[in-house]
Parts: C-alpha cells; structure tokens; sequence
C-alpha cells in the first residue's frame, strides 16, 4: 500500500532572538529543536496515533505537515505531491484536502462571526460554493456533526465546548478532505463528551473515507481508536508500530514507563509502576546521546554520548534503542 | 442559553447596557452630543451673526453684569460681536477637526497596527520604527513646525494632527493583533486556506475594535485641545471664523477690564474636553472585560 502521506526527515526549529550585542559579538543563537528529523507514513484510511507528554513536538509536527508553520528541513509527500515545496497558490488549493481539527473549542472559533460564516468558511475561500448553496452545504454538515441546522446563526459563546468542538469538525470537514490533524481533539472536553467526539470521529472516518493523525497524551484514546502508534520524545520519534504491538509489547524504555502510567482495574494483573526521574529536559539544551538518558532507568555509558538509530524489532514496528537487544522490559518489575 | 438569533450582539448589548448604567459616564455622553448638535445647528441656535461686529458694543460685558444685555448673553469681543454665538459656531471647528482627525487617523492606524502585527517581519520594522520616530517629538512642536511649513488654515491642521496622531492607534491595533493572531481562530483560517488579507481585516479586526474605538475617544479630546492650541499660536483657522483657541487669544490683551472674551471660549473648552474623557473612561469601563466585576 503506498502511503497517503510521507514525512521524511522533517524538522522544525525555533531560533532565540539575539540582542546587537550578542549578534556582535558572534553568540550563536539559541536553538530549540522543536521536532528533530521525524519521518514516518499513514496510509490511506489509516489513524495514526501521535503520543508523548506537553511539550515534546507533537503539535508542532502537526503543524509543520500542514504548513502552519513552516518546517526548516525535511519532506512532506502528500498524495504524490510535495508539501513542502508548493507555491503560495497550490498551498492554498492543497489546503482544501488536508484539514486540521484544534485542541481548544473555545480559542479556535471566532467569537464575532456566526456557525453559518465559520463552517462556510472554506467553501467561499476555496469558490466551492456561495449564497444558498453554501448554507445548504453548511446546514448538512452541521447537522451531520450532531447540531441542528437552526443553530447556523448563532454565535460561539452560546454553545457549549462539546458543540464547539463539533463546530470545528464540521468546519474540517465541509471541503471534503482526505487528512485530518486532530490535534488533541478531545482532551479539553469532560470524558462524558470525549466519549461522544471520537465515536463520532470515527464514524466521520468510515463515511467520508478520512486519514487521521491523532495527537493526544491520553494512551487510552490512541489505544482505542488508532491502527498504528509513534510515540514522541523531545522532538523524535523513538517507537513506532502497529497499536496492539506497541501496547502489548513495548520496546522503548520511554514507551514502557508510559505504559506503566496508565491505571488498570485488574488488581492481580498489576504491572510494576515506573516512575521516571526528572523533568523533560529543556528542548533548548537537549542532553548528547540518547535523549532520554538523563531519565532512563536502563541508562549505560554508550547511551550518554551515541544517538541510538530506529531500528526494526518486529513486522512494521521499531524502536529506538541501544539496548534493544537485551529484550528488557521495565514492566515485568525489574524497573527502578 | 439565549435562544433567540437576536441575542447575535449580546456581548456588545451588555456593554452597553453597562455603560448605560454608568451615570456619570452617560451625563458626559450627553453633555458631548449637546455640543454636536450645538455644532450641527449653530446657525438656527446662535441669537446673533457671529462674524457682524459693532463697534457700540466693544468688549461689552455679559448679560448679568451692569452695562449687559440679554441678547448678548456672554458679552462681546473687541471688535463687537457676540461671544455666545461665536462660541456656538467655534464648536463647528472644534467638533471637525476632532472627528476627521481621529476617522483619518484611526483608519491609518489601523492597516498599519495591522499590517505591523500580522505580517510582522521587515514590515513591522518599518512601521515600529517610524512611529517610534514620530513619539520622539513633541506633539505640539511638531505640528506648529508643520503649520509653519504648509500654512495655516483648516484643511492644514487636520493634515498637521493626523501626520502624528496615527502612530496611537497604530500602537494599539499593532499589540492587539500580536495578541490575538497566535489565537487557534486565526491558524484555522490558514489552516483552511485565507488569505493575509481576509485573515486581518475579517478574522483579527472585529475582535480588537473594542479597545481601539475606546482609545480613539479618548484621543479625540487631545486632538481638540491641540486645535485650540494652534488656533491660540495664530496658526489654525483664520478670521473671521470662529475657534475657540482663537478667541481666548483674542481677548488675551484685555483680561484684566474684559475677562469675559478669554474666560467663556476657554470654559467651553474644559467642558467639551472634560465631558469626551469621562464619556470615554466610561466607554473603556464598559468595553474592557476586565473592569466587569
């Protein structure tokens, strides 16, 4: 299967301002490695689950697939068609076929402007449609996203965050795209409506035949509704593969006390707890080696000073790893 | 919930049924839309023709002085004519230049504050330091000096003011937009393909009007005070017409016999001014979330 979307080596850097002094005297800026040569593919159809703890890239890689901010080196492939190398006017028409629903409800709908101009909004930007025709477009999709088609003249604050969010789905998807970021789509909402959203996502999935990235820190909801998982640490991508594997049999230390953080109901089957030290490191000043060296339990010398490389542990799963080999598992209680 | 399509403005109605309940803020209000409709009116309410002068009534005193009359309520200037009157029409001159300064330079304002914000980079540069240039002057010294160089007359002082007066909305629109265009809104319409422009003049400016209308307001009575200041240095309008800074320097030379020619065009002054700032603190009370308990 050839993959809807490519990523190859994508990286997005955010450079500190330097004040005159600074510059003259030659301090190099201060770089923070946002998403460090990531690569990975999603498949027509396909959910990918993007999962790592605040601050480790996530958004910003999905962001950077889009364009919404532009990735300093790499490759976006979308559909045959590099991404990163569109003009300002194939962008925009590029636009039309990938699509990104927001985290916030509540920040990411113009509070002046009513459902009817906010989900049409596409539609007249892209001349798909106009006048009745757009409402009536507006009215199905709106309604098809659990809302009612009287609703359209209405203004944000007067929905709740479970509608809002429904908003920003409808106005995702009235263009008829084939690529969603969902970028942590449900993790403002009370779990009660969580619950309502991915259903509904899903079905939206099946009916319109839509790829999703799924970015979340929850597990449960990537565990849940995803075919394939990458999990993410400070700007990379250390594991990756298919969602059973990854869960069932974690390879990454990071993966493993990830898992391990998640509660479980079965008191016997209880896996030992693994409870890392530290914060994330600042992004600003990333350690040498393996990133997550300073906070591994599993931590060698080799690890302080060489960047392991992805390597693969299974059919369509890998891992980035030195000590891979070894087979450790911090869930079987030999953890710290 | 509201339930009525309605209740669409129902931020903008709260705001303004909190101004509303302000009473100072809303007498103010009044006392600024009394001047308007003086200045709109002037030649139906003034008792006498403003620009007739009658050298019988040379620097005649007000009407409730000895050697006053009733039909020339405020006394008369050096050269006869009726103060009253021509403080009714100088409101004309006050209230114009006020309001075109304040739409021409808003409206400056407000696509550079815009275009600085959100397209940022050498744009922003440009602007900021262009209007970090024009802060350096003084305000005064600044306009006199272009007075000096175009000459006076009314079209002159609007142009004089509004040359300056630009870079505060421009400020002001300019950090809102750096405020609000990091908001998720404002990446959706990228995301889905806006342009700069749509993006900036349908996305970002609806939102930060509010502060903007507010800021202008309070301007406005700056911008009348710098007026009357010209008109006082002899480099706003001309005579016959009637400012008020023309005619408290008009009577500057005889203030100690004739206090009346400077005291009421100054007194008017005060009050236009002092009603439009309190009107406006008012308006910013009320538009400013922040000052709702």
């Amino acid at each position: 299967m050839t993959p809807l979307l490519q990523v190859e080596h994508l990286s997005k850097h955010y450079e500190g301002r330097r004040s005159l002094i600074e510059r003259m005297t030659g301090v190099p800026h201060t770089v923070v490695r946002a998403v460090n040569d990531v690569s990975l593919s999603v498949g027509k159809g396909e959910i990918l689950g993007l999962i790592g703890e605040s601050g480790c890239g996530k958004s910003t890689l999905g962001r950077a697939i889009l364009r919404l901010n532009e990735p300093n080196a790499g490759k976006v492939t979308f559909d045959g068609t590099d991404v990163t190398a569109l003009d300002p006017l194939a962008l925009k028409n590029m636009r039309r076929r990938m699509q990104i629903i927001f985290q916030d409800p509540y920040a990411s709908l113009n509070p002046r402007r009513t459902v009817a101009e906010i989900v049409g909004l596409p539609l007249k930007l892209h001349g798909l449609a106009s006048g009745e025709e757009a409402r009536a477009i507006t009215a199905r999709i709106v309604e098809r996203v659990g809302l009612k088609a009287n609703q359209l003249d209405r203004y944000p604050h007067q929905f709740s965050g479970g509608q809002r969010q429904r908003i920003g789905i409808a106005r995702a998807l009235v263009s008829n795209p084939e690529f969603i970021v969902c970028d942590e789509p449900v993790s403002a909402l009370d779990v009660s409506i969580q619950a309502q959203i991915i259903a509904l996502l899903l079905e939206l999935k099946r009916e319109m035949g839509l790829t999703y990235l799924f970015i979340s820190h929850d597990i449960s909801v990537i565990g849940y509704l995803s075919d394939r998982v990458a999990v993410m640490y400070l700007g990379e991508i250390v594991e990756m593969g298919p969602v059973e594997d990854v869960l069932a049999n974690p390879r990454h230390p990071y993966t493993q006390s990830l898992l391990s953080a998640v509660p479980e109901i079965e008191p016997q089957g209880r896996r030992a707890r693994v409870r890392l030290a530290g914060d994330l490191p600042s992004p600003l000043n990333p350690p040498a080696g393996c990133k997550f060296h300073t906070r591994c339990p599993l931590a060698t010398d080799i690890c302080r000073v060489r960047e392991p490389v992805s390597e693969s542990v299974g059919p369509g799963h890998q891992a980035a790893c030195h000590r891979l080999a070894e087979g450790l598992n911090l869930l079987d209680g030999a953890g710290a | 919930m509201a339930s009525t399509p309605a209740a669409a403005d129902s931020i903008f109605r709260r705001n303004l049924a909190s101004f509303a309940g302000n009473r100072l803020a809303m007498g103010s209000a009044i006392v600024v839309l009394l001047f308007v409709l003086m200045a709109v009116f002037a030649p139906w309410l003034a008792p006498q023709n403003p620009y007739e002068t009658d050298l019988f009534r040379r620097l005649q005193p007000p009407a409730w002085v000895d050697g006053g009359e009733w039909g020339f309520l405020l006394g008369c200037d050096a050269l006869g004519r009726d103060i009253f009157s021509r403080i009714i029409y100088g409101a004309r001159i006050s209230i114009f230049v006020g309001v075109t300064v304040i739409v021409v330079a808003t409206g400056i304002g407000i696509v550079a504050g815009l275009a600085a914000g959100y397209l940022r980079g050498w744009v922003d540069v440009v602007i900021s330091r262009i209007v970090d240039i024009l802060l350096g002057f003084p305000y005064l010294i600044f306009a006199i000096g272009l007075m000096a160089m175009m000459g006076p007359g009314l079209g002159n002082i609007i142009l004089a003011l509004a040359y300056k007066e630009w870079v505060i909305p421009a400020r002001v629109v300019r950090g809102e937009t750096l405020a609000v265009r990091e908001l998720e809104y404002v990446e959706a319409a990228r995301a889905l393909g806006a342009s700069p422009r749509h993006i900036m003049l349908r996305e970002i400016l609806p939102n930060i009007l509010s502060p903007v209308v507010v800021v202008s307001t309070i301007r406005m009575a700056n911008v009348i005070i710098l007026e009357a200041s010209l008109s006082f240095l002899g480099l706003g309008v001309q005579p016959p017409m009637a400012s008020w800074g023309s005619m408290v320097s008009d009577g500057r030379a005889f203030i100690l016999e004739a206090w009346w020619v400077s005291t009421f065009p100054g007194l008017a002054i005060l009050l236009l001014v002092l009603a439009i700032n309190v009107a406006s603190q008012g308006l910013r009370d009320a538009f400013d979330p922040r000052f709702h308990e």
